[in-house]
């Protein structure tokens, strides 16, 4: 009774928890795709790169709007957590002052649009990289 | 760089439709066919969405 509550011994075993599956989604998250890549899945990672940076790219050249970290609106938090799942490609916009958004321009609008769900994409990406890092997909 | 409506809503369907169908199955054959599924999804939600909004409007 006396150790029933400090007794430490009983640990959760850390099944399936390896490097692979902390490293696959940060890396997968920093560069869209890459999470596959080092996993050997040359080609998925491939599209999933070419898919999400073309993306967001294209909303940059149409002008869209690059949400920074705040706390006002919701959905400009929202817009912030969809932009920052860009990861790399976040950073050097904000870092380069890039997509400040001509509001108006009708395609702006969509711009801002293509490069948050380029993030939310990439976090899918994320999430699928790794579930291939600690076996529950192929 | 300008989209009209629909060329927008083209590239997106394409590359969104990419990231779902190699994410969402787990054979290539699947992960094909998942795509198509989405790209057509999203295609016709559009031309669906544009005439419902044309017969609105008349």
């Amino acid at each position: 009774m006396a150790n029933s509550t400090t007794d430490k011994s009983k640990t959760v075993p850390l099944q399936n928890v390896s490097a692979m599956a902390v490293l696959a989604p940060a890396v997968g998250w920093l560069i869209p795709g890459a999470g596959h890549m080092i996993q050997k899945r040359w080609i998925r990672g491939g599209l999933l790169f070419l898919s999400i940076v073309a993306l967001f790219l294209l909303g940059l050249a149409m002008q869209g709007r690059i949400y920074r970290a705040n706390g006002g609106d919701i959905l400009d938090i929202l817009g912030f957590i969809g932009d920052v799942g860009a990861g790399a490609l976040y950073i050097l916009s904000v870092a380069n002052d890039w997509g400040q958004g001509a509001i108006a321009l009708a395609t702006a609008d969509y711009g801002t649009k293509f490069m948050i769900v380029a993030g939310l994409l990439n976090f899918i990406a994320m999430a699928d990289a790794y579930h291939i890092a600690i076996g529950k997909k192929k | 760089m300008t989209l009209n409506h629909f060329s927008a809503a083209l590239v997106f369907a394409l590359f969104a439709s990419i990231v779902f169908g190699i994410t969402h199955r787990d054979t290539v054959r699947e992960m094909v066919r998942y795509g198509v599924y989405c790209f057509v999804l999203f295609l016709g939600g559009v031309l669906v969405a544009g005439w419902a909004m044309w017969l609105l409007r008349r």
